[in-house]
């Protein structure tokens, strides 16, 4: 009980600091609406092509925008030394991760769940005929996204050329998620239903996130220490 | 070492050109006795490489750290190689150089995964956090290898069908001496790379530490 206290210390305080000056969310949001208005230069949207675009594109503009929450996350301690205070405080290494991770999921599926009207409007897509099911996949999806690029914001903090350095590392490790995230929001936004072999893509997205999270869970310490 | 792995190779090459052709492929077949090869040695190669990592941060010495990226930068070159050797087989027995189905992707993720791990060494330059953090993300990395393995039974794939563990494939015996023995050269190949590299992040060290010692640094 303690640990989720503290894990939610962290998440307040990032969710607090962030609504107050709302930096990185309306960054994100203004990049995710600049890359979906992008692509729309690049395909002519028929019902056809949308049908098997709709997926891929969603997901690159997903992971885009998130970048730059993500990539905030850590960044916003560096001044004035807060990352050495959260490192000397009396919580657990894990705790932080959660409480971050926790933040940077509010932040990401919020600038998400603006850009998926969006991306209905700009492209004519009726995106809510499997809502629920893509509702299911843009959670698992985000914290995917989240868990991976929080410990991985925490590894390049420190190092230059960080912008670059945070997509380049996080990008291919993301593939598993990304590949099955696609796949089922294709199907989704198309209305069709998730049968038969497509329903591997969940177990994969589940087991992903699993594996992963508790990855970073193990290994904050070390990267924050190290 | 090197020189053993060069004879093996040497006089597998003159096996192999002279085996028979295969009925349906034609003389593009031989391939696959340095793509398969090449591809189980990377494999070996970062499993070496995610033990050493795990061994590194559990005991801090560096000579972990050394191994992982001497087997890692090695292992990168030869799953270069077998992307390479994959596509010229496939531009000849399929017609495209390159097919976005799951194993050949999952290859490719492999590489563009490796090749970060090397990225992130570079942009690091304290030698400890350097250590730590390309033995974090290699932890990290590695989980992807099993995908690139499993990949093959768990999604439809054009990729042929593997020979050895399967009933439908076929592989006729006078090849099988051919194969392990090439299997052999090029493994003792990995490892005299990997030795080589190692030498030389060994001597990187010593020359940093006679730095710090004469405070030139």
């Amino acid at each position: 009980m303690r640990f989720l206290g503290q894990v939610m210390v962290i998440t307040m305080k990032d969710l607090r600091a962030e609504m107050r000056t709302k930096e990185a969310i309306n960054a994100s949001f203004a990049f995710a609406l600049v890359v979906l208005l992008l692509l729309s230069f690049a395909f002519e949207p028929t019902e056809d092509t949308m049908r098997e675009i709709s997926g891929g594109l969603l997901w690159i503009v997903f992971t885009f925008a998130g970048t730059l929450v993500l990539n905030r996350s850590f960044a916003r301690e560096l001044p004035n030394d807060c990352l050495d205070a959260l490192i000397a405080a009396p919580i657990p290494g894990p705790a932080l991760f959660l409480g971050k991770a926790m933040a940077n999921f509010v932040l990401i599926l919020a600038v998400e769940l603006v850009a998926l009207p969006v991306f209905g409007i700009f492209y004519n897509v009726r995106w809510t005929r499997q809502f629920w099911p893509l509702m299911l996949v843009v959670v698992l999806g985000t914290w995917g996204l989240t868990s991976i690029g929080t410990i991985f914001s925490a590894l390049t903090v420190n190092i230059r050329l960080r912008e670059v350095m945070l997509p380049l590392l996080v990008y291919p490790v993301l593939i598993p998620m990304l590949l099955g995230a696609m796949r089922l929001s294709a199907l989704l936004v198309s209305g069709q239903a998730v049968t038969g072999d497509d329903t591997i893509w969940f177990k994969l997205l589940f087991g992903f996130d699993i594996i992963f999270t508790s990855l970073a869970l193990v290994l904050m310490d070390t990267v924050l220490l190290g | 070492m090197l020189v053993l792995a060069a004879a093996l190779l040497a006089g597998n090459l003159y096996v192999i050109a002279h085996l028979a052709d295969e009925m349906r492929q034609g003389q593009i077949f031989r391939i696959i006795f340095f793509h398969v090869p090449a591809a189980s040695a990377a494999m070996i190669g970062s499993a070496v490489a995610l033990v050493a990592s795990v061994l590194f941060l559990v005991t801090k010495n560096f000579k972990y750290d050394a191994l992982a990226v001497s087997v890692t930068e090695v292992g990168l070159a030869f799953l270069a190689v077998n992307l390479v050797t994959g596509s010229i087989w496939a531009r000849v027995i399929w017609g495209v150089w390159w097919a976005w189905d799951p194993r050949l992707t999952s290859a490719l993720i492999c590489w563009i995964l490796y090749a970060g791990y090397l990225i992130l060494r570079q942009a690091l330059e304290e030698p400890t956090q350097r250590a730590t953090f390309a033995a974090v993300y290699s932890i990290f990395a590695f989980t992807d290898v099993p995908i690139v393995y499993f990949s093959i039974r768990w999604w439809r794939t054009i990729h042929p069908q593997p020979v050895f563990f399967s009933k439908t494939g076929s592989f006729p015996a006078e090849w099988g001496r051919a194969f392990g023995l090439n299997m052999l050269a090029i493994f003792l190949l990995y490892a005299a790379l990997t030795k080589i590299r190692l030498r030389q992040e060994e001597t990187q060290r010593e020359i940093d530490y006679l730095r710090r010692t004469v405070h030139a640094f």
